[in-house]
């Protein structure tokens, strides 16, 4: 070895690694200062000159003023939706109808980046989830819903199914436009024109999406977005020109609009709250259970109906799971939903934040076992860091009542059977996973699980082949799938009289 | 002969509060994890700390039928001075060459921090007498080899003869005297998950201190998942023991961004105490230069061509 060479080989070795910051471009995205309602292919003003500001939940920033769709408002998209329903859209060859829901998925792909973006922007979710899931989604079911248009015949054989005609549909906003999607692709495959009211704390993708209409050239009027906040809702749901109401939310506004369409002729579909068991036996395999936990609670702060927020273990793991999960937790990155390396963002509002708070206290208050991963908040913004609790009865609030935040309860039990009575029993019935390497144990138990999705060894996975919807007070009806046609169809064989 | 397995000290598993469990392996979940920590973005400064920190692990080899005195003693210089023109660059971890070529490598390298690895018992295949095994492991180690690289017998172990691959590790081990071992458990030939899970154990228990993927003369080697599955392994051993393994994936790292995320593996699934070469090596031939180039894209802002860095 030369002299020079020995000199080398003995730097100091550095000690820590710190991620860079690695932003997602926000410039894809150009907004308006201002957004109208999008009614018969035009923007229109509210009648009230009603606005008011959508954030940044990460910032606190506002992006732009949004319309206060009022009554009038709300007629006035009624009466463009029954138009373009009955001048062209349910006579036209369903041929056709697969076209445009064909060429509006190819335009999301294109401009999958923008909506991703702004969903982020908007909605506060990290842009991984947007990028990966959200987007992917919001164009698989518009594919996979433009294949049914022309095959409705051979999906319902021998019942004729025909258009309802226009559907008013009302979607939340942890999933702005996937939620869009779940609702205008079935509605329009199936030959209805549509009335949709966003969510009020994230209109943003769903106004987009009119670009994206405009750019598809779907006859004007077969889809129409009003926005505002709940009064919006309201108004949607009496119109008596409206045939179908869907609608994704709370489960107390799912009853309200229960009572409201009492003695109607609208039919409903109501895809509402949840508080999942996801279930871990002894024989899983811990370290993916782990990642199933972690996606079921933290995926998209929790704001999912379909959380798994109540885990269930087998009390001969219990600690060890705990362990691993704790652990897991400082590993989790929160913080600005544009960077490409957070894995939890925004809560989506300062009402929700709220919420949380306020059901984690009384959390603390009965007596379960809190605990947060060391992890530094930005100052401004809605925050709320990853939360465990443990110690943690059944008849506690947090175990009972849905908090839709990043917050899991870890209960435990001994035995499958107490594992599914426990699963059972709560007032809710979306979802659940169950976790073991015993695939006759999976089918037992999944069999026994009263929820409308059982995912094993897996978690918060979708597809639109796939029905989704709930039991009990999660609601009715399903999304994706064939079943996801059939809330959107009548069937004449079925109403020989006619109706 | 096999024997039933002894743990070797501060390896006892402790009865209390439960039975040690080897566990499984969910393939779906395991490689989904993986590719998600495969998008890691990392950037910038935190990018120039990976790479070098990616060129203080490299394990540079050479090993092939070709291999010369010649050729082992330029890549000990370019172990030592990776880029004759940066006197930033670190040298690499250890070099790692054929038994016969281990006096070479010792000779070149005498008197610096590189370290001289060597692979034996059988590479690759693994497939021969126990004492032919040893008589290797002992050459190098007594030729001045400061680490031994071995695989493990995957006949056996496919077999279902645990307690041979086991009870070879552990006469191998003493044989290594105060050489480090590091145990191939060819991942490639493994089969499942499961099984790479399975391996990793029992390495551990019989005494390695490096588990290592693969030999690099299989397709399939030093996948995400599969380091994935090893780093779980090593962790659970750390959180049921105390004792902290290494880890060494090798075969099919060529470029810098593989390296990075393998590196995002290690600092997110064990954290930040296993980022040093004491518990961390990647074993290479052709990555280095990649990183080099890297190294000085990020600091120009401009590629240059291969010409100007040193082929070995």
């Amino acid at each position: 070895m030369s002299e020079l060479e020995r000199k080398r080989g003995a730097a100091p070795v550095p000690v820590d690694w710190t991620y860079a910051p690695a932003p997602e471009a926000r410039d894809i995205v150009s907004l308006r200062e201002r957004y109208g309602l999008y009614v018969g292919g035009d923007w229109i003003e509210p009648h009230s000159g009603e606005t008011f500001t959508t954030i940044d939940p990460s910032t606190e920033e506002p992006l732009a003023e949004i319309a206060q769709a009022g009554p009038e408002d709300v007629s006035l998209a009624v009466e463009a939706a029954r138009s373009a329903f009955e001048n062209g859209w349910s006579a036209l060859a369903p041929s056709e109808r697969a076209k445009y829901l064909f060429r509006i998925a190819r335009i999301l792909q294109e401009r999958s980046r923008e909506f991703a973006v702004l969903e982020s922007l908007n909605g506060g979710k990290p842009i991984r989830e947007s990028r990966d899931v959200d987007l992917p989604l919001s164009a698989a079911h518009f594919f996979y819903y433009a294949g049914w248009a022309d095959k409705l015949e051979y999906a319902f054989p021998n019942r004729t199914p025909r258009p309802l005609g226009v559907a008013g549909q009302i979607i939340p906003w942890n999933f702005p436009l996937l939620m869009l999607a779940w609702k205008v692709a079935p509605a329009l495959a199936a030959g209805n024109t549509v009335v949709l009211k966003p969510a009020e704390t994230t209109p943003l993708s769903a106004l987009l999406f009119c670009d994206v209409l405009r750019q598809a050239e779907l006859p004007q009027g077969v889809v129409n977005i009003v926005t505002g906040d709940g009064r919006t809702g309201a108004e949607i749901v009496k119109h008596p020109g409206i045939d179908k109401i869907a609608f994704t939310g709370s489960t107390d506004v799912g009853k309200a609009i229960q009572r409201e369409l009492a003695g109607s002729r609208k039919k409903l579909t109501l895809e509402l709250g949840g508080k999942a068991a996801n279930v871990v036996f002894d024989d899983a395999p811990l370290d993916q259970a782990i990642e199933g936990i972690v996606n079921g609670i933290y995926f998209n702060q929790g704001h999912v109906c379909c959380a798994g927020s109540r885990l269930l273990v087998q009390e001969s793991i219990y600690e060890q799971l705990i362990a691993k999960l704790k652990r897991r937790l400082g590993t989790l990155r929160v913080g600005a939903p544009l960077d490409k390396n957070t894995d939890v963002g925004a809560i989506n509002s300062r009402q929700q934040l709220d919420k949380i708070e306020e059901l984690v206290q009384t959390g603390r208050d009965e007596g379960a076992e809190i605990y947060q991963p060391p992890c530094r908040l930005p100052e401004r913004g809605y925050w709320f860091a990853p939360t465990v609790f443990t110690n943690v009865a059944q008849s506690y609030r947090i175990a009972q009542e849905e908090i839709f935040g990043p917050v899991l309860s870890v209960l435990t039990f001994r035995t499958p059977d107490e594992a599914v009575e426990k699963a059972n029993n709560t007032p809710y019935g979306l979802s659940a996973g169950v976790w073991t390497e015993k695939g006759s144990r999976i089918l037992a138990v999944a069999q026994r699980l009263r929820a409308g999705v059982v995912w094993a060894n897996t978690y918060n996975r979708f597809d639109p082949a796939s029905p989704f919807g709930g039991y009990k007070e999660s609601g009715f009806g399903r999304e994706g799938g064939l079943h996801g046609l059939e809330p959107y169809l009548r069937f004449e064989s079925s109403e020989p009289f006619g109706s | 002969m096999a024997q039933a397995p002894v743990l070797p000290r501060g390896f006892e598993l402790p009865l209390e509060p439960r039975l040690p469990r080897i566990g499984s392996v969910d393939q779906v979940a395991v490689e989904e994890r993986a590719a998600t920590l495969g998008k890691r973005s990392i950037k910038r400064e935190a990018k120039l700390w990976a790479l070098d920190l990616a060129i203080r692990t490299i394990d540079l080899t050479t090993l092939e039928g070709s291999d010369t005195p010649g050729k082992v003693a330029a890549l000990c210089s370019k172990a030592v001075r990776p880029d004759p023109v940066d006197p930033s660059i670190p040298s690499v971890a250890a070099v790692c060459v054929y038994p016969n070529l281990v006096p070479v490598a010792v000779e070149r390298l005498r008197g610096g921090a590189v370290k001289v690895a060597s692979v034996a018992t059988a590479f690759p295949s693994g497939q021969a007498p126990l004492d032919v095994k040893l008589a290797e492991v002992r050459d190098v180690v007594e030729a001045g080899a400061d680490e031994v690289d071995m695989v493990i017998d995957r006949g056996a172990f496919l077999s279902g003869r645990y307690a041979k691959v086991y009870d070879e590790i552990v006469r191998v081990k003493e044989a290594s005297g105060s050489a480090h071992l590091k145990v191939i458990l060819e991942t490639g030939e493994l089969g499942t998950y499961d099984n790479v899970r399975r391996a990793s154990l029992l390495a551990m228990a019989a005494g390695a201190d490096f588990v290592k993927t693969s030999t690099g003369k299989l397709p399939s080697a030093a996948t995400l998942p599969v380091a994935l599955v090893m780093l779980e392994a090593i962790r659970d051993v750390y959180e049921e023991t105390g004792r902290m393994v290494g880890m060494k994936p090798a075969g099919g790292i060529r470029n810098a961004k593989q390296a990075v995320q393998h590196l995002v593996l290690v600092h997110e699934t064990l954290g930040p105490d296993w980022l040093t070469p004491d518990l961390y090596r990647l074993g290479a031939s052709s990555l280095l230069n990649d990183v080099l180039l890297q190294i000085r894209k990020e600091r120009t802002g401009a590629y240059q061509s291969p010409d100007y860095f040193t082929i070995d």
